[in-house]
């Protein structure tokens, strides 16, 4: 006998169960029409694989597992398919959900049951698979896919539930005490697949018939059946580990991590169902009890609606309504046309007498009751306090979400305050935030993203239209062109390659790692404005090309035209570099970048400085050449005018060249060199290198102007001369 | 005259250990706080519709942390975006303009594709990237990153893109505040 | 309406009346030695509650009715008339009260939500403001007759013959503090003094006693904590068994002081007030172990003789913060394996 273990609060409401399991179980008449819902289980809905009209026969599979955290669903009598459309559902919201809406034909007509007698010797991922086929949950109320929860191995103890101590509820115990023998077997299938080194199968007190069946049942295996002491919840798989095993599984931790996992008997029944009789999840025992005149349990088919379940167990006139599940965390049925699912452990007939509307609730007196009570161990009244001000960041930092809701806390709240609707309410809104927030984030992702093609577009444009513009000019202006356009070549095949590493960078920045995205953003900003910078390029050179073919008569100004060509070619060239080590130095691929020695900040700041001095010197330049431009344009010989603009040029085109070298050396410096020893922050380098590069464009630009204003001024002189 | 100078001194040391710990706490506290713009920016819902006049949310974000902007120009951000903005600016909350748009339920776009002509008119209006299609074909809307901008519904040639209410679906459901006979909500009994 | 569907029949009104109900005990006793008076105080000070907390609900547009059946008002009433002398003039009672109920307990927000416990605020508040009419305690060994007694709190006229001397005296809290002062006698000395009686003062020792039982009841019943009423118990016991084996002379035993004055009832009915005190059970202990330590401090060290308001006070400031920094590990944080 393993000594059992206790768990913090809990409480012992009226149980209520004697007045079902008096009889044995029952069969109710088959339904004329059943209402299947595709959701009966967590995760993805099935996926329908049979059509409106079709006949199915009872077993057949009517929709299958959509992925892994799924399950397959069947037809529980044979008939037609009528309808695969919304209808009532029993969910808390009342909200309708899409049901196959099968109409039985009378027969009850069972395809060919194919069980799976190699289960001893098959891989156990062939069982799970066929389990998941075979539609089997966790029929404790949870209804998680049981063949996701065989999936560890060797544990250490498998703990089956069999506790079942929300009031009124007996389906269980009636299940143990009738059909001990198969539950067995299901639980002998289970061990082959998890392995566990013990097995204890955990059932209250307060139910000795089902302790002595499953006793009975389990003579001649090692199988422990344990009698735990009756106290709300006990059932929960958590407590009940912590009962049998004095293991605490936290939350968001699995239990299988700490070697334990739980099944329900109901769910270890139907594996045995499924396994050796190849009988699908049809039907469930549902406890009918409450108002009405004949509560039992009954083997009840899925999808029969609630309404005729109760109908059959006689609910009293003054029943109000149908709870389904326990009083202690089940839920009013919105409409009880809905269907059994494999939920449904449980439908109470619920009046005025047996559950009276709660007195009016009064402020809480912090009491600590629910302290008392909460099997969860956290202070209700804080969290109430908080979910009730909508302070649900607090409320999260007192764990709120490992309130498993089993209402203990409001159960013994003598201010009756229905205190789990409110940690119903504040988990529901964070989750509902936190779906906000996530499509917030895509819709910035995908919106920036956007914003970089379009520029991206417009500048690939401007290229292509600067391209044409300078094949067109060539033979015009008899120029030797083609040594531009040869560079412009492999450039461009550059700035695919680097838009394609951006584009990479906001994939992977879309995919949510958080500090390279900070990087690929630079990286990202560094190509938007190279982009914009090969455009102005373009533009310039573009308007040079004009101008070499507007006054392709004069030798002097072609030159300038060359030059100015040259120049933005080489430019181009430069600011592809910047672009390729910002991008390099900005993708996740090159974690070096971080670590960069102190001495290549220090030659960013010295490419900063040398690059602030060039851009006073090419303004100077500017102004210089539009003063001479002035000056020339009335009376001034076109020598002299060209002669200060050549002369503006070439002061811009050395600062450029110094710019560019610093800037080269350190855009090199900075990915290439990858000595540890001195640790720098990256985003430091990185944005020195940024500013150093917009200086050294700013730069650019300012020369290009001076280039292009020297250009404008020249040719109404040309003319003229 | 000493008990004077006792008492300085125990001022002084005060006030120096004080200033000790505050100092500490400053430097050990110390918050990194987002640029003002992006924290605005987070707020917004990301709709991208330019409903409060900006082409877009960062830039509305921009020009509430300029100050240039009212904090309810927002519809889709709806009353809690400007109560969410109003405790970030730490400013009062101020409703909706009277006649200025007003906040709706969350839509999404739905092109009637027997109408769809292929123009590709709408993709260029999306803000989001959120339609598929390309020229003289088919263009549909990938509902669930469409930001329900209605962006799309103006350049349509033949006016086959509609809004549909996204509605109550078992995802989307949550659980309303809990009204409970509460006897103390005093207005409510009278 | 959501889950769950049925509730403990347990509220606010039954806890209160029980509360009440273990008042009963000590009530009787303190009757018993002190005379009608008690019961007039009784009187006043619930119907002075009674009828604020009805004119504060009706301000506050809440519905009288059902915030008067929760009895949390006669309950502060009483517990105020318990910690006044028992012959103090009629006014001073009522103000007590008002200040109690309007101030402490609905300007605050009402049931629930004031951060001082309401009967040491409107104690504090009279022995702040009327200190001398405050130290007039009653005399346990000369009791007046029952119609004297009330003509004296209603009146202030004393019977003629009647010297105020031998009608009122200071308690032996007060009495003991001040001879003290003087200088003139030692504790052990004072203390055998019939004023005295066996342990802490004729008929204070037995009222005490009185209020043990009501708390033992209420502890059974499980609507108090142990932790508050014992750990301040033990913090006043900590504090005055050193310094009284360092010096009998000066420092009388822990015993006296447990007995004495409004230890007790503070124990199991003011310190265990669910609103003031903390939820946590270690903030609990801290609480409670602090209000003991502070009561004795200012007893002894401080200006006011009975000073468990004062202590109770300083620590409801406190609670917030005990509880923040007590939050109990959750489910599964703690331990792996666990014990049985
Ligand atoms: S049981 Fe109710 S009144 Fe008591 S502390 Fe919890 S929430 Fe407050
Ligand atoms: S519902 Fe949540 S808070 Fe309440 S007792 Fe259960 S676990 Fe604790």
């Amino acid at each position: 006998m393993s000594t059992l273990y206790s768990f913090h609060g809990g409480i012992h409401p009226p149980e209520n169960k004697q007045q079902s399991t008096g009889r044995p179980i029952g069969t109710p008449p088959l339904p004329a029409r059943l209402y299947l819902p595709l959701n009966q289980h967590l995760g993805n809905p099935a996926t329908p694989c049979v059509a409106v009209g079709e006949r199915v026969l009872k077993g057949q599979r009517i929709a299958k597992a959509d992925g892994a955290v799924s399950a397959a669903l069947h037809a529980p009598t044979s008939g037609t398919v009528t309808a695969i459309a919304p209808h009532a559902y029993a969910h808390p919201s009342g909200l309708a959900e899409t049901c196959i809406v099968i109409d039985a034909d009378g027969r009850d007509e069972w395809q060919p049951r194919q069980g799976f007698p190699l289960w001893q010797s098959t891989e156990p991922a062939e069982v799970r698979r066929f389990l998941r086929d075979m539609g089997v949950v966790g029929l404790g109320g949870a209804v998680f896919p049981t063949s996701l929860k065989l999936a560890s191995t060797h544990l250490d103890t498998l703990v089956i539930n069999g506790a079942e101590c929300e009031p009124y509820i007996s389906c269980d115990d009636l299940l143990m005490r009738e059909r001990a023998a198969d539950i067995v077997s299901g639980i002998a299938i289970v061990v082959r697949l998890m392995q566990p080194k013990r097995v204890l199968i955990g059932i209250e007190d307060n139910k000795p018939e089902a302790i002595a069946a499953m006793r009975a049942a389990c003579a001649g295996s090692d199988y422990q059946v344990v009698a735990v002491p009756t106290k709300y919840p006990s059932g929960g798989a958590k407590q009940l580990i912590r009962i049998l095993t004095g293991i605490e599984v936290p939350h968001g931790v699995r239990s299988t991590d700490l070697g334990v996992q739980c099944f329900n008997v109901g769910t270890v029944y139907t594996v045995a169902r499924a396994v050796e009789h190849g009988e699908p999840v049809i039907s469930r025992i549902v406890t009918l009890t409450g108002a009405v005149a004949r509560p039992q349990n009954v083997e009840a088919l899925l999808g029969t609606p609630a309404a005729e379940l109760m109908a059959w167990a006689g609910q009293a006139p003054n029943s109000d309504g149908v709870i389904m599940g326990g009083p202690m965390m089940g839920f009013k049925l919105a409409d009880t046309a809905a269907g059994l699912t494999k939920a449904g452990n449980c439908l109470i007939a619920s009046s005025a007498e047996l559950f009276p509307p709660r007195p009016p609730a009064m402020p809480c007196i912090r009491c600590g009751e629910c302290a008392d009570a909460c099997p969860a161990e956290l202070q209700p009244m804080d969290l109430y306090w908080f979910a009730k001000a909508k302070n649900f960041g607090k409320a999260q930092e007192r764990n709120l979400f490992d309130c498993i809701e089993c209402g203990a806390c409001s159960y013994v709240c003598p201010s009756q305050l229905p205190l789990v609707d409110y940690y119903r309410f504040a988990k529901s809104e964070i989750w509902a935030a936190e779906r906000d927030k996530k499509s917030a984030d895509r819709a910035r992702t995908r919106h920036e993203f956007r914003q970089f093609r379009i520029e991206r577009e417009k500048t690939e444009k401007a290229q292509r239209l600067a391209e044409h513009a300078a094949k067109t000019a060539a033979p015009q202006a008899t120029l030797p062109t083609p040594t531009p356009v040869a560079t412009d070549k492999p450039a461009e095949d550059k700035a695919a390659a680097i838009k394609a590493a951006m584009e990479r960078a906001a994939a992977l920045k879309a995919a949510g790692s958080a500090t390279p995205a900070v990087q690929s953003e630079d990286a990202k900003q560094a190509a938007i404005r190279a982009a914009m910078e090969r455009a102005a390029v373009n533009k310039a050179a573009r308007e040079a090309a004009k101008e070499a073919g507007a006054s392709s008569a004069a030798p002097a100004p072609s030159d300038d035209a060359k030059k100015a060509a040259i120049q933005a070619a080489m430019e181009r060239a430069a600011a592809q570099k910047a672009a390729r080590g910002a991008a390099s130095l900005g993708l996740p691929e090159t974690p070096a970048a971080p670590i960069v020695p102190n001495n290549v900040l220090d030659d960013a700041k010295k490419a900063a400085i040398q690059a602030a001095m060039a851009r006073a010197a090419a303004k100077k330049a500017e102004r210089e050449a539009s003063e001479a431009g002035q000056q020339a344009q009335p009376a001034a010989p076109a020598a002299h005018a060209l002669d200060d603009a050549k002369k503006a040029a070439i002061q811009a085109a050395m600062e450029r060249a110094a710019a560019r070298k610093a800037e080269r050396e350190h855009a090199e410096a900075a990915p290439a060199d990858k000595a540890p020893t001195a640790p720098a922050p990256g985003p430091a380098t990185l944005d020195d290198a940024k500013k150093a590069a917009i200086q050294a464009a700013m730069e650019r630009a300012a020369a290009r102007k001076a280039a292009r204003d020297a250009e404008q001024h020249r040719p109404p002189q040309d003319k003229d001369s | 005259m000493s008990g004077l100078l006792l008492a300085l001194a125990i001022m002084a040391a005060l006030a120096v250990l004080l200033g000790a710990v505050l100092g500490f706490a400053s430097v050990k506290f110390k918050v990194e706080a987002d640029p003002l713009v992006d924290k605005i920016d987070a707020v917004l819902p990301q709709t991208q519709c330019g409903q409060c006049s900006y082409p877009g949310c960062r830039p509305y974000a921009t020009a509430i942390a300029a100050g240039e902007a009212d904090i309810n120009r927002c519809p889709p951000g709806g009353e809690d975006g400007i109560h969410k903005l109003a405790e970030l600016l730490g400013v009062d909350y101020k409703p909706f303009d009277e006649g200025a748009a007003q906040p709706k339920p969350k839509s999404v776009a739905l092109i009637n594709e027997e109408l769809c002509i292929g123009c590709t008119l709408c993709i260029q209006a999306c803000p989001v990237d959120a339609i598929l299609g390309s020229a003289k074909q088919m263009h549909t809307i990938i509902a669930s990153e469409c930001t329900g901008c209605e962006l799309c519904i103006a350049p349509c040639p033949v006016d086959c893109i509609r809004m549909v209410p996204v509605g109550t679906t078992l995802k989307n459901w949550k659980w309303d505040y809990p009204v409970i006979p509460i006897a103390s909500i005093p207005t409510k009994a009278a | 309406m959501h889950s769950p569907h049925i509730a403990k029949p347990t509220t606010v009104s039954v806890i209160m009346l029980k509360v009440l109900a273990a008042l009963l005990p000590g009530l009787i006793v303190y009757v018993h030695f002190y005379g009608i008076g008690v019961l007039v105080q009784l009187a006043l000070a619930t119907g002075t509650a009674l009828l604020a907390e009805a004119a504060m609900l009706k301000l506050r547009g809440l519905p009288v009715d059902f915030f008067l059946r929760d009895y949390s008002a006669v309950l502060t009433a009483w517990l105020l008339a318990l910690a006044m002398p028992p012959l103090g003039a009629w006014w001073l009672i009522v103000v007590a009260t008002l200040f109690a109920i309007v101030i402490a307990k609905q300007l605050y927000g009402g049931l629930g939500n004031n951060p001082f416990n309401p009967a040491m605020v409107g104690f504090a508040v009279a022995i702040v403001a009327f200190p001398a009419q405050m130290a007039q305690w009653g005399s346990p060994t000369v009791p007046l007759h029952e119609l004297e007694q009330l003509a004296y709190i209603f009146t202030r006229q004393l019977p003629p013959g009647a010297a105020l001397d031998a009608v009122v005296s200071a308690t032996p809290l007060d009495f003991l503090k001040t001879q003290l002062l003087l200088g003139d006698h030692s504790v052990p000395e004072l203390l055998a003094r019939p004023l005295y009686g066996h342990v802490a003062g004729i008929g204070g020792e037995w009222i005490a006693l009185g209020y043990l039982v009501g708390g033992l009841f209420l502890w059974k019943q499980r609507l108090i904590p142990w932790q508050t009423p014992l750990a301040m118990l033990a913090g006043l016991a900590a504090v005055a068994t050193p310094l009284w084996l360092y010096d009998p002379l000066h420092f009388a035993n822990p015993l006296f002081h447990l007995a004495a004055g409004a230890t007790m009832l503070a124990a199991f009915f003011i310190v265990t007030d669910p609103v003031t005190a903390p939820t946590t059970p270690r903030g609990r202990l801290i609480f409670g172990f602090l209000v003991g330590v502070l009561t004795y401090v200012i007893r002894v060290f401080g200006g006011f003789p009975d000073s468990v308001a004062f202590a109770v006070l300083i620590m409801n400031i406190a609670v917030p913060f005990i509880d923040h920094t007590t939050q109990p590990p959750v489910f599964g944080a703690k331990r792996k394996g666990g014990s049985a």
